[in-house]
Parts: structure tokens; sequence; C-alpha cells
């Protein structure tokens, strides 16, 4: 008897089928909505945790001058040296420590060039950073020391120089200085701000600041911590050594900055979850709203059905089986629009993270808890006309007009 | 014999006090299965009233409603819905077919409630449509369909449940005299074929005259019962 009510239900629905689309119309919005913010939230988050995994667990970042927000001068602070970095890895806490410099660069391969950032660093950087050589050796002690003129690139600048060709062992110029590509990087995909990690040309720090700047500046000091060190002791040891090293008096400030990386990507991943949290709400908002526009045009419906309800009480339907049927009914639609609302959020999620450059990460729970939520809302505002359908009088309703 | 349909002494009034309206006044009426009786009077006589009494679609304020033999007075409104699904055929005078859909599917409607199995309904609603001379319509819309062959629907969805009794109210009012006296003659037909009980209530005396009964309301009470002559 119900397989035949729902097969009434998807008849009617059927016959109607233009206020059957716009009856579901708010149902499909807001599941699709809501559908659509999670599945995006929940690309971002794990873009978020990705990026946390690429810039290593437990990573110090130091730079000179005291903490700034936002934009403005820094504050005028001496810079660090090689012997800083040479200083913090005698540093028991550190696993690795990388001196790092930047400077914008053309490189140019035969006929194609690439504006690009140069990083000048050490071996150290790889270990500090997260990176993976795909191909070639990392620089040698010796090549560190002198500043050779040899660099590792990374897989955006390898498939503008060089297409499909092999790096290693070519010759590229930076600026004007010719330099030998040693080493290739493991594509690592875009960063936590949408950046391309995978443009750099790693160089020795010596050789950048010798060949390409012409100045001894290091603008930061990575340190990778032993996995045994805890973020909060590593930065006290470390900044006892450079308050030391920079000769700061006691109860005076720190005159460098040391930033725990995992503490930005946490924070990210908060502020990412409150955003989804807050946009979620506000979808779901609509998908009360697509309810009551259910309920609204059922209601319309049982008076626009009088007189089919009276004959269907004539011929020997029950108040309850005429109640089943407008309760079923609502519920089909509601549940018709969660499954078209599930289809489209899915598609628009889609669409969001390919040109957000984030994971697509559908989630079944999300999806089953949007399907039930949609039944949940037919059967909650699909209830009250069909009550009213059920109510009437055969004789009123087959009089009706 | 226990007579089929049995009105005992019925009153039906509507409102309260002042207001207080009598649609039936003490109405005694019996009916043995096989008759095909004609309600007639003015409007505003009962006979409406009395109609919804014997259909189940309405309760006597007093008196007593026996359905073979059976004391009706206390069934509640699904128990009443059982009577008219198992018992009773519904032929209106506006047809009352569901709009925008089929014929067969009007026809299965009783059937659905009765809880027949879909085979059994398209065979059974099939035959129906063919009793009635619609062969061949069974996918037409009722607005594909003249209003004579809209009657024989409403009248083959009737027999589709099975009934003791057929219940027409004016069931020739919407239509010309040709396809009335065609109307007339299929209800005759049914009635002296099938054995099946047909009240009908009609205005014109011409349509009466094919039933065998003549029961004349008058402000609320039955002014008249006789047999109606066949020369008609």
């Amino acid at each position: 008897m119900l397989w035949e009510t729902v097969r009434l239900a998807f008849r009617a629905i059927i016959r109607n089928k233009l206020r059957s689309f716009l009856t579901v119309l708010g149902v499909v919005i807001g599941v699709a909505a809501v559908i659509a913010m999670v599945t995006v939230g929940q690309g971002s988050s794990a873009q978020v945790s990705a990026n946390v995994a690429s810039l290593g667990t437990n990573v110090l970042v130091l730079r000179p001058g005291r903490q700034t927000m936002g934009p403005g001068p820094r504050e005028d602070a001496p810079q660090f040296t090689l012997r800083d970095a040479e200083a913090l890895s005698d540093l028991t806490v550190a696993a690795a420590v990388a001196p790092t410099t930047t400077t914008a660069a053309t490189v140019v391969f035969g006929g194609a060039n690439r504006s690009t950032q140069i990083t000048g660093s050490t071996a150290g950087y790889l270990a500090a950073s997260n990176w993976q050589l795909a191909k070639g050796r990392s620089f040698s002690e010796a090549e560190e020391r002198g500043g050779a003129a040899v660099c590792i690139i990374g897989e955006t600048v390898r498939q503008s120089l060089f297409g499909a060709g092999d790096p290693v062992g070519q010759a590229i110029r930076v600026k004007s200085v010719s330099c030998t590509v040693i080493g290739l990087f493991s594509p690592k995909g875009a960063g936590s701000f949408g950046q391309d990690q995978d443009d750099i040309v790693l160089m020795p720090i010596r050789a950048v600041q010798k060949r390409l700047e012409g100045k001894d500046d290091v603008e930061r000091i990575t340190v990778a911590l032993k996995k045994s060190v805890t973020a909060e002791r590593g930065t006290r040891d470390i900044q006892n050594l450079m308050r030391d090293r920079r000769r700061i008096g006691i109860g005076k400030d720190d005159d460098f900055s040391v930033t725990n990386m995992a503490e930005i990507a946490s924070m990210l991943t908060s502020i990412n979850s409150v955003l989804t949290g807050l946009l979620s709400s506000v979808a779901a908002v609509s998908l009360l709203v697509g309810g009551i526009g259910i309920m609204n045009i059922m209601l319309v419906s049982v008076t626009e059905r009088t007189r089919e309800i009276g004959i269907r009480l004539a011929v020997g339907a029950t108040s309850g089986q005429v109640l089943t049927q407008f309760l079923v009914e609502a519920v089909v639609l509601s549940v018709l629009g969660g499954v078209i609302g599930i289809a489209l959020g899915l598609a628009l999620a889609y669409g969001a993270s390919q040109f957000m450059t984030i994971p697509f990460a559908p989630q079944v729970s999300v999806v089953a808890l949007a399907f039930c939520f949609s039944a949940f809302i037919g059967v909650v505002f699909g209830f009250f006309p069909a009550r009213r359908a059920a109510k009437l009088d055969p004789i009123d309703a087959l009089r009706h007009q | 014999m226990t007579p089929l349909i049995e009105l005992r002494n019925v009153t039906r009034s509507y409102g309260k006090g002042e207001a207080e309206v009598r649609a039936l006044d003490g109405v005694n009426l019996t009916i043995a299965a096989g008759e095909f009786v004609a309600i007639m009077g003015p409007s505003g006589s009962g006979k409406s009233t009395a109609m919804n009494i014997i259909g189940c679609l309405d309760r006597p304020s007093s008196g007593q409603f026996l359905f073979k033999g059976a004391e009706l007075q206390g069934l509640n409104n699904d128990q009443r819905a059982l009577i008219r699904r198992n018992y009773l055929g519904f032929v209106f005078q506006g047809f009352n077919l569901l709009p925008r859909t089929t014929a067969l599917e009007n026809v299965e409607l009783p059937l659905i409630y009765k809880g027949i199995a879909p085979e059994a309904r398209l065979s059974v609603a099939r035959a129906a449509l063919a009793k009635v001379g619609l062969q061949g319509r069974e996918g037409h819309d009722p607005s594909q369909l003249s209003g004579g062959q809209q009657q024989r629907v409403a009248i083959a969805r009737a027999l589709a449940g099975n009934p003791s009794v057929i219940l027409a109210d004016e069931p020739t009012g919407n239509l010309d005299s040709h396809r009335s006296h065609e109307i007339m003659l299929l209800l005759q037909a049914l009635n002296r074929d099938e054995g099946i009980t047909i009240v009908m209530v009609t205005h014109e005396m011409d349509i009466a005259a094919y039933a065998n009964r003549l029961v004349v309301f008058t402000d609320g009470l039955i002014t008249g019962d006789s047999p109606v002559k066949v020369a008609a």
C-alpha cells in the first residue's frame, strides 16, 4: 500500500511538472548551498593540513626585527649573519638549519625565460622546508662554502625553461650569472595562500649574496627541530642563544622574532572551520526557507485539489490514506529536491575546488545528512497540509468548485 | 428478507436553536436489493441530504439508518469509508473524474483503496470500461472525452468496486437528451442484468421514468412513493 502511495505521489508530481519544480527549488538551493559550503570547507581544510605537512611539523622561522602584523616598515634591527646560522646548528634541539635570503630575478635558458624567486640557502633548506629531490643532488659543502654557481630548480621553472627536457647538467643564466642545474625538486603544489611553491630556484646562499645581491644579509633562518623537542623548548633555546649573540640586556625586548609555522597553520585551520560553519549555517537557513516553501505550495495544492480529495474519500479512501498520500507527496518532493540539490552542490563544490586549486573532498556523511534532512523537512512541512487534506468533509470537498 | 437500505424516522438538522434548519424531518424509507429508485423533489426538499446519508457521507441527527440490516449510526469516519469502499458506487452530475488522469487510472482508483494487486486491478478496470462501451479509450484523459463518455467512465469507476448499490446524483444533469438517454439505458441494463440496486436523484420526470420506483421529497418529508409505469 505504501509503495502504491509513493507511485500515486510520483504521478501527482509528474502531472504538475512546473509547480513541482518551483516547490522543490527552495530545497534544491538550500541543500546545494550546504553541500557546496561544507565540501569546499573540507577541501580547504585538507589543503591547510597538507601544507602543514609540507612545511614540516616542527619548524621555527627567525626574522630580524620585532614581530609585526600587517604592512608598515620593519623596525631597524641588525641582520642575521651566516655565523648566527652556524651557532644555531650547534644547538642540541636543532635538526636542520637553513639561513635564507631571497631575490627576484629572471632566469634564461636558450630562448626561454622566466621571472622567478631566487632562494639562497644551504643544503639544510631541503630538510627544514621538507623538499624532496626528484633528480640530481643537493649542494656539496664545498659549493656552499665557495658560493658556487649551481642551482636546484622547481617543477614550474623546469617546465617553462626546458619543456619536456632534462634540466640536470644544463647551464641557465640567472641575471648575469651562468649557473649549472644540479638537481630538480619533486613538485609540492600550491601553498597556504595559493602561491605556486614550485616556482623556485635554489642556490647556495653565498652565491646569492656575492654574485646576485652584493650584500651579506640573511633574511631569515629556518630551524627544523628534532622530533623529540617541543616547539616551546626549541623557541626558548633559540631565543636565549640569539639574545646572547645579539647582546640584548635582561629586561629588554627581543629585536628578532621566532615564528612557529605549525601554529600559523593551525590558526589558518581554525579560521577556515569558523568560516565554513558560518556559511553552512546561512545555507541551513535557506534550507529551512525551502521547507516553508514546500509547506506553502502543499497548502495551496490541498485547496486546489479539494475536489480530488472528495472523490478519493467517496470511492472509499480513509482519512489516514489521504493523509499518507499528501505526506508521501511532500516527502517525495523534498527528497527529490534534496537529491537534485546534492548533485548541484557537489558540482558547484567541484567547480570551486578546481578554480581555487584545493582538493575536492566530498563527504559521504554530509551527503547522507543532507538527504535525511531533506526527507525530514518533507515530513515536518508536509504534515500540516496533509492533515488539513485528511480532515476535509467528503460532502463539502465534492461540492467544492 | 432484510431490506438493503432502511431509514427509520431519520432527521437531519443543521445549525442550532433559532437558526436550526431541518433538512430531513422524520423520513421512513425502505429499499430492497435490486430496486431502481428515482428520488425527485424541488431543491431544498431534502433529497440530496437523504442521498448523502444513504451514501455514508453524512449521518442522521436522529433516527436509524440500517444497511443490510446493520445499524450504521455508531460508525466512525473510517468505518464509513470502508462501507463506501466495499458496497457503494457513486455517479455524480459533474462526473468528478480526476483531471490529467487516464480513464483507466480513474477506474482503478477504488481498486487501489481496496488493496487489489496491480495486474488484477488492470483487468477489472478494463472489464468495467468494456461494460460501459469504452474499449479502446483506456488511455484517454477526461479532457479528451465527451460528456457522455466521461459519465460512462464514472459509471465504470462505480462498477469497478463491485458495489451492491450505485448512488447516482443527477447523472444526466450535464448531458443533452440523446446522451442522457444512453446513460439511462446503461444504468437500466446494470440494474436489470447485474442486479445492482440503483438510487438516483433527478429533476426530470422523463429521466425518473427509467426507474421502477419513484420517491418524492417535499420539505424534508416523503410525500410520494409509487411504482413507475413502464409505459414511459
